[in-house]
This record gives structure tokens, C-alpha cells and sequence, in this order.
């Protein structure tokens, strides 16, 4: 039998597809084999040409109309019967909502792993794809291989820089697969009600915890966000304990990735620092000098939120503007 | 986790919370539990019964050690399928320790069933299910027959907080215990496809600077200063 070959891209989320096509293309390099991205849909040939000016050496697309809306089984037959008839190496795909289930599903019908949620990846010397992620409740960073080959990992949205678009030659291959019959049925789809821009494609993010005495007192915060052109979020206790906020920032919640993440009152238990860890820079503000929040911040300040981000409004209003 | 204080996990107790609500809403429903596991969990498990559920099953082996998300999904499969007939197969979207948020899916490929994740909401109609899915950025509602699995988000409800009574009816309610034997399983099966490497403290690079000042203006301003120069303040 012929060894597995090639490094595969796949997501229902383009975005990621992108994002992923950058880290395959350094992957792919260094095994010296090529990149693959899988488009299915109803129509998604349209979106070939920019995964190959992403990176893509060669583009599968599977094209059905019972493939216009992503459910588990249709998806899964396509991806698990191109897998096996094609043999990858490794198989990235988008660690989406229906991502994810798909990855464990293919990985589950061929009998064997997966690395959830890698925010790393690497090849080592023998040519095995390293994992890193995030577990023991947000306290260690694992780093994992898989014993048996294709090697399938999920990669979360935002872990790696989109490329830059490059006039290059690739190859749109389509390819006819049998689609199984859908399961589940989606009886309606309703975009998301959200106002802003979502958390984790914030730039800045000016964030609460604890230490906020009361719902109303979010204006302070709403009005510095307003002079950095951010958002505003919390930790786990304002949404979950006082639901003063519908989600939050951390491990369980949003994990994030701003230039800048203000931490006004939170104290900085590890489940959310592990949202917050690659934010580019990092200001804590609290009353308590112990609190852990200190440890993981580029710039600290021991003192109260309710004196200090008006203060910090009327300076950088003065500053910047 | 050994050695860490064994509890059940927050989204499995949403998962239970909303299998018992079914319960009281249709009357002629079982809820069982179904733990695999290589330790001693019976407080634990206890509180599952006190919360509602009718009978528990373990599934314990001390060569349960290391085994991963796809042996821990087949372990529950065999389990299940000697439990008899069921009709719902409810779990949390993920564990709060290892984050992996795999069993649910892999059970579900196991027992070759339509899977819904990600569920904010959901209702039982007539030989049906009908759920609200949270995707990035859209509310999707889906409808699959059952039998069916449906693994939750901690949003879908608040799980009850048990009462004396009730802690009292649990003692007399059954915990099944079973080890590998008694569900015949292939060896082979339960070994870890998966090697972990390493595992090393988060890193931090941060500069971990102190800024203080006579005044709060004073620190407002050295602050905003140091933000503008990093390059994230403005647009």
C-alpha cells in the first residue's frame, strides 16, 4: 500500500479555510508534499480561486445541491470517502460548530485520532504532526502526536494569520461522491442578533469582572471602549452569576485575540486568562495587588476601576485625538 | 484528573437537568446515567441520583487509565446497548477539563445517529426532537426522529440544586456497576490513538509592569502613553 500523502484544508467557514491554508502551505513545505484544500457545497467553486491564492496547491470540490446547507452525514460521507480514496497525510479542518463534530465523526469511522483545538502546529523530525493545546481546565498546554495516519487535527478560528493573496497555479479538481441522505432537518435559520461586531474579532476589548458593583456601571466601560474603538466584555461571574452580560470572555466562553485586552476588576482566575492569552497586550486593573490578573499583564494598576477608567478616557481622549 | 476533587461535570449536569425536565414533562420516561470511568465515583453519582436521574450505570476498569475520547465513546456505546431501548442520548457539549468536546460526536458515530450539538434549546414532539443550534453567527432549528443525540450548551437551562428529600429518596435509587469484561470489549479498542507528548505550563511572556503614579491622572497619563507607543490604541 502506498504511504498517505499530502496536507489537507477543510472548513465550512472560509474565513478559516484562509487562515489554515497558511499554516498547511509551512506544513506542507517542510514535509515537501502538497496542499489540498476541500470545497463542497451547492456552488463552491466559486471560492477555488482565492484557496489556491491563499496557498493551495490542488482544490476538491464536491459540488451537490443536498449540499447546500452543512449537516453531519452528508458532509461526513463526502470527506470520509474522499479520505480513504485518496489517502492524506494530515487532515486539518475548521474547528466550527459543525466542524468539529465532523473531524471526530471522520476520525471515529476510520478508527482512529484526533487532536481537538490545536492553536500550534508543527512536524517534527520523524515527519509527525505536534498539536499544542490548551487543557487541564486552562492549566497546561499539551503537546500531542497521533499513532496512526491520515493525522486529523481541528484548528480554531483566529489561531493563525490569514496569507496574503498570491497570483499562483493550482489545480480545481472536481470530484463526484456519492452524498448521503441528511438525518436532521434544518427547518430555519436566523442570523445571530448581534448589534456589534463579535468579541473576538474586537481589535480592543475593555473588560469587567467582579469588581464591577453594578449592571448600570458598564457605561464607564462602554465609554472607554467608545475612545478605543472596542468593545465591551466580561468574565465568567457577570454572565453566568449576575447574567448582567449573555456571554463572556474565557476558556468556557469567548477566547479572544485583541490588540488589546483592558482587565478592569477581574481577578484572573487561570479559565480566564485562558481566553485571553494571545492578546497582544494585556492592562489589569484592580484594587487587589495579589490578584493573579498582575501576572499575565504587560501593564498593571493597583487601584480602583471606578477612578481609574474615567481617568484613563480623559487621557487618551487627550492624547490621541 | 487524579487526585483532583471528583465532580460531575457542569455541562453533563445540564445535560441530566434537561433529560429530567423531559422526564416530567412526558411522565413515562426513564433517565439513567452512564459513566466510564478508572476511579471510584459513587459520591459523585449520587448527586446525579439525587438530582433525578432513576438509575446509574458504571462502567469502571482500572485499565480505563488512558483511554481517549474514541475508547470512552465505545465503552459508552457497549454500555448502552446492553442498558436495552433508549430514545435519547443526552451530553454535555464538553468536559470542563480537557476541553476536547469529542465523545459526544463519536458516540453518536458509534451508534449510528443523527447528531445535534451546540443545543440552547430543546423539546420533544411526539416521536421528534426540535433544537435550537448556536452556530457562529446564525440560531439554526433542527428536527431529527429519534432516536437521537443531542449534546447542550451550559445556556439551555439551570440545573437543579438538590433537596434533602430528594438526597434521601437517592439512596435507595440503583448504581450498575459493570467492568470491561461485562461488556465484552475488544482490547484493542480501548487503546489511546492519540500520544501526548508533553505537557508544559501555559507560557507567559508578559512585561509585567507596574505603573504608579502621585495621582490617578498621573497613572492615566503614563498609561495611555505606554499604549499609544505599543502601537493599539486608534484605529
Amino acid at each position: 500500500m502506498s504511504e498517505n500523502k499530502g496536507v489537507w484544508i477543510f472548513s465550512d467557514m472560509h474565513d478559516l479555510a484562509l487562515e489554515m491554508l497558511g499554516k498547511g502551505r509551512e506544513l506542507a513545505d517542510k514535509l515537501g508534499t502538497e496542499l489540498v484544500a476541500v470545497l463542497i457545497g451547492a456552488s463552491a467553486q466559486g471560492k477555488a480561486d482565492e484557496l489556491i491564492k491563499c496557498g493551495a496547491d490542488k482544490v476538491y470540490v464536491v459540488e451537490n445541491p443536498a449540499l447546500e446547507q452543512v449537516q453531519i452525514e452528508p458532509y461526513l460521507g463526502v470527506l470520509s470517502n474522499l479520505v480513504t480514496s485518496y489517502r492524506p497525510d494530515i487532515v486539518l479542518v475548521g474547528s466550527t460548530k459543525n466542524g468539529k463534530p465532523l473531524a471526530a465523526r471522520l476520525a471515529m469511522r476510520l478508527d482512529i485520532g484526533c487532536i481537538p483545538d490545536c492553536a500550534r502546529l508543527s512536524v517534527d523530525d520523524q515527519g509527525r504532526l505536534v498539536g499544542e493545546r490548551i487543557t487541564y481546565g486552562g492549566n497546561a498546554v499539551a503537546k500531542i502526536a497521533l499513532k496512526s495516519k491520515p493525522q486529523i487535527a481541528t484548528v480554531p478560528a483566529r489561531a493563525f494569520e490569514k496569507p496574503q493573496l498570491k497570483e499562483r497555479n493550482g489545480q480545481v479538481m472536481k470530484v463526484d461522491v456519492k452524498v448521503d441522505a441528511a438525518k436532521t432537518e434544518i427547518v430555519e435559520t436566523k442570523p445571530l442578533e448581534t448589534s456589534n461586531v463579535k468579541i473576538e474579532d474586537a481589535q480592543v476589548i475593555v473588560s469587567c469582572g467582579r469588581g464591577l458593583q453594578k449592571k448600570e456601571d458598564k457605561a464607564l466601560l462602554d465609554r472607554l471602549a467608545g475612545v478605543l474603538y472596542g468593545q465591551v466584555g466580561c468574565s465568567r461571574p457577570l454572565a453566568e452569576d449576575r447574567k448582567w452580560f449573555s456571554e463572556w470572555v474565557g476558556l468556557s466562553g469567548h477566547k479572544v485575540k485583541p490588540k488589546l485586552y483592558i482587565a478592569c476588576g477581574i481577578s484572573g482566575v487561570i479559565q480566564h486568562v485562558a481566553g485571553i492569552r494571545d492578546a497582544k497586550v494585556i492592562v489589569a486593573i484592580n484594587k487587589d495587588e495579589q490578584a493573579p490578573i498582575f501576572e499575565i499583564a504587560d501593564y498593571g494598576v493597583v487601584g480602583d476601576l471606578y477612578q481609574v477608567l474615567p481617568a484613563l478616557e480623559e487621557a487618551i481622549k487627550r492624547q490621541l485625538h | 484528573m487524579a487526585g483532583a476533587p471528583k465532580k460531575i461535570s457542569d455541562f453533563d449536569k445540564n445535560a441530566l437537568e434537561e433529560a429530567i425536565r423531559v422526564k416530567e414533562k412526558l411522565g413515562d420516561v426513564e433517565v439513567v446515567t452512564v459513566t466510564v470511568t478508572s476511579e471510584d465515583v459513587k459520591a459523585v453519582l449520587r448527586e446525579a441520583l439525587a438530582m433525578g436521574a432513576d438509575r446509574a450505570f458504571v462502567v469502571s476498569d482500572a485499565g480505563f487509565q488512558d483511554i481517549d475520547t474514541g475508547g470512552t465513546a465505545y465503552v459508552l456505546a457497549k454500555a448502552i446497548g446492553k442498558i436495552g431501548e433508549f430514545s435519547l442520548v443526552l451530553c454535555g457539549e464538553t468536559s470542563l477539563d480537557s476541553f476536547s468536546g469529542l465523545v459526544g460526536s463519536k458516540l453518536a458515530e458509534l451508534l449510528g445517529l443523527p447528531q445535534m450539538s451546540s443545543v440552547r434549546k430543546f423539546v420533544v414532539e411526539g416521536d421528534a426532537v426540535l433544537v435550537e443550534r448556536t452556530l457562529e453567527d446564525a440560531i439554526e432549528t433542527v428536527r431529527a426522529k429519534l432516536p437521537t443525540l443531542v449534546s447542550v450548551t451550559r445556556e439551555i437551562n439551570q440545573p437543579r440544586i438538590p433537596s434533602l428529600m430528594m438526597i434521601m429518596k437517592a439512596s435507595k435509587k440503583e448504581i450498575v456497576n459493570w467492568t470491561a469484561a461485562d461488556l465484552n470489549l475488544q482490547k484493542e479498542k480501548l487503546g489511546s490513538k492519540i500520544e501526548v507528548l508533553e505537557v508544559l505550563a501555559p507560557k507567559t511572556e508578559r512585561k509585567k509592569i507596574r505603573i504608579t503614579g502621585e495621582t490617578v491622572e498621573e497613572i492615566a497619563d503614563k498609561l495611555a502613553k505606554a499604549l499609544i507607543q505599543e502601537g493599539v490604541v486608534g484605529r
